[in-house]
């Protein structure tokens, strides 16, 4: 038998590292991105300002870009091919399965994922490119000061109740993916120790449920008039 | 104690299966469920009918060899325990019960309740095992393991094959019972010289079975009547990527040792 052949990323183990560092990549720059979004609450110039520091340094922001498009599109193409995998692992169904240990998060990873995938689509033809159709509002590239004017595009938004209303549900989704996966990703690696276990689950769901309420923070804020 | 069974019923692995309603009476709360199934078939074959076929040998739960998923739990409700371990008094008088065998692509049923695992053999036999010099018995205290080495590789030896954490497994997944085979030579200095190739082979093996990824659900540690811990399954993909890193650094060397 040649195991030469053979590279990690065949084996069923190897696409799992492949979720989880490409999991990983999609966390890190979620944190980010969550932490970049704050800055609404330091009124226009700061998030403006930021905006404009990213765009003005176009290996920073093709470099980050390139880098997420690879972790998505990987991430993307091996969940389906362990969905499938999986679920040709057990062609006839139990009439009466009780689940012990699993959670409604780890089980529908693969529908929460499908979400974000939308949602990604949705977010990027809103913010990034502008398409606000049905928002009632006019999405403005710049503002007065020649910044991108992400703070303007922002509040008009999510005054809106439905388009808060769609993040709210992503992120629903996007909390629920870290739920399982943050603390999965560092199994599937073998980062594991039974002293630490405990508290790298604890501290990897603490993370998650941070980025969700990071980032509900700013719809919820302007749509509850408390950025205006 | 009465019940009321509801069992899976399969001529072979090519026909399609039923389930099938059976009452049962007369039963004590010491009957083990396999004794249960017994009294059973008793009465089937006094009546002139096909027996359910099950798995068992030992049943005192070493031999590995009992399965049966009960009221969706794979090996019953008792935490810890096998089949053959579990009696009738954890039911309530007058309970429906449902059985089905082990569910996976990789154990097709042979009949009824019975399920071919040597899927399960053949992962052993691809890396599974020491190559050892025959002779003499060698000094027992002639290699030192230390106790914590001797006790983690003992919980891992703990596994007696029954393929209840493929059966609990959302994705039929054989990673608990790979791990614990790869782990407990791993671990030990006698698994050093075939570590690399051992790790890749059962994997390899494993996977060629047509047994599902693991998601991290922790299903079979719940399942495990050994109590096998999870962890052990990360550890084997430390082990394993750290084998192909090797067997692409020094190139041939994962395949020269088989
Ligand atoms: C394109 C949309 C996405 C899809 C379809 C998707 C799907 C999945 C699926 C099915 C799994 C579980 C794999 C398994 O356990 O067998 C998973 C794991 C994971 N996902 Fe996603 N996901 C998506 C986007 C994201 C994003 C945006 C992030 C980060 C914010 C993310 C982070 C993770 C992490 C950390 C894991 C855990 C990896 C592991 O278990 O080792 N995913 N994803
Ligand atoms: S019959 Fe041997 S373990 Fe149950």
């Amino acid at each position: 038998m040649s195991t030469q052949a053979s590279s990690l990323t065949n084996t069923t183990i190897g696409k799992k590292m492949v979720m989880a560092v490409s999991g990983l990549v999609l966390f890190g720059f979620v944190i980010g991105h969550m932490l970049g979004n704050l800055q609404v609450f330091l009124g226009p110039d700061a998030i403006n300002g930021y905006s404009h520091t990213l765009h003005a340094t176009p290996v920073l922001i093709w470099g980050a870009r390139s880098v997420l498009l690879v972790a998505i599109v990987a991430h993307a193409t091996t969940a389906i091919s362990l969905a499938r995998l999986n679920r040709a692992a057990r062609p006839v169904a139990y009439a009466v399965k009780k689940d012990i240990a699993t959670d409604y998060a780890a089980k529908t990873m693969f529908w929460s994922g499908l979400t974000i995938a939308l949602y990604i689509a949705y977010h990027l033809a809103h913010l990034t490119f502008g398409m606000t159709k049905g928002l009632g509002y006019q999405h403005l590239p710049f503002d007065a000061n020649g910044l991108p004017d992400v703070y303007h595009n922002l509040v008009q938004s999510f005054r809106v109740p439905w388009c808060t209303a769609l993040y709210v549900v992503a992120q629903g989704a996007l909390s629920m993916h870290l739920y399982h996966g943050a603390w999965s990703l560092f199994q599937t690696l073998g980062v594991n120790h039974k002293r630490y276990n405990e508290t790298l689950r604890s501290s990897a769901v603490a993370v998650a449920m941070a980025v969700c309420v990071g980032f509900l923070a700013v719809p919820l804020a302007v749509l509850f008039g408390v950025v205006k | 104690m009465k019940f009321k069974l509801n069992v899976w019923r399969q001529e072979n692995a090519k026909s399609a299966g039923r389930f099938e309603k059976y009452d049962i009476d007369g039963i004590t709360s010491g009957h083990s469920f396999l004794e249960m199934l017994d009294v059973l078939n008793e009465k089937l074959v006094m009546q002139g009918k096909d027996p359910i076929a099950f798995d068992h040998d030992c049943r005192e739960g070493i031999c590995g060899s009992c399965s049966l998923v009960v009221n969706g739990r794979a090996h019953g409700p008792q935490e810890a325990a096998t089949t053959c371990q579990l009696h009738m008094r954890k039911f309530r008088d007058g309970e429906e019960i449902n059985v089905e065998p082990w569910r996976a692509g990789a154990f097709p049923v042979i009949r009824d309740l019975a399920v071919d695992r040597s899927s399960l053999d053949r992962i052993i036999q691809a890396g599974g095992y020491v190559s050892v010099r025959t002779g003499a018995v060698a000094e027992a205290n002639a290699i030192p393991i230390s106790k914590d080495v001797a006790d983690r590789a003992m919980d891992a030896a703990a596994c007696i094959g029954c393929g209840a954490c493929v059966a609990a497994c959302p994705n039929a997944s054989a990673m608990l019972f790979t791990a614990a085979k790869v782990r407990h030579l791993n671990l030990l200095p006698q698994g050093q010289p075939e570590r690399d190739m051992r790790t890749i082979k059962m994997v390899e093996q494993m996977d060629a079975e047509g047994f599902g990824a693991c998601s991290n659900h922790l299903e079979c540690e719940a399942a495990c009547p050994k109590q096998i811990s999870a962890d052990f399954i990360g550890e084997l993909n430390r082990d394993l990527a750290t084998a192909m890193l090797r067997a692409r650094g020094a190139s041939g060397n994962a395949s020269a040792g088989g």
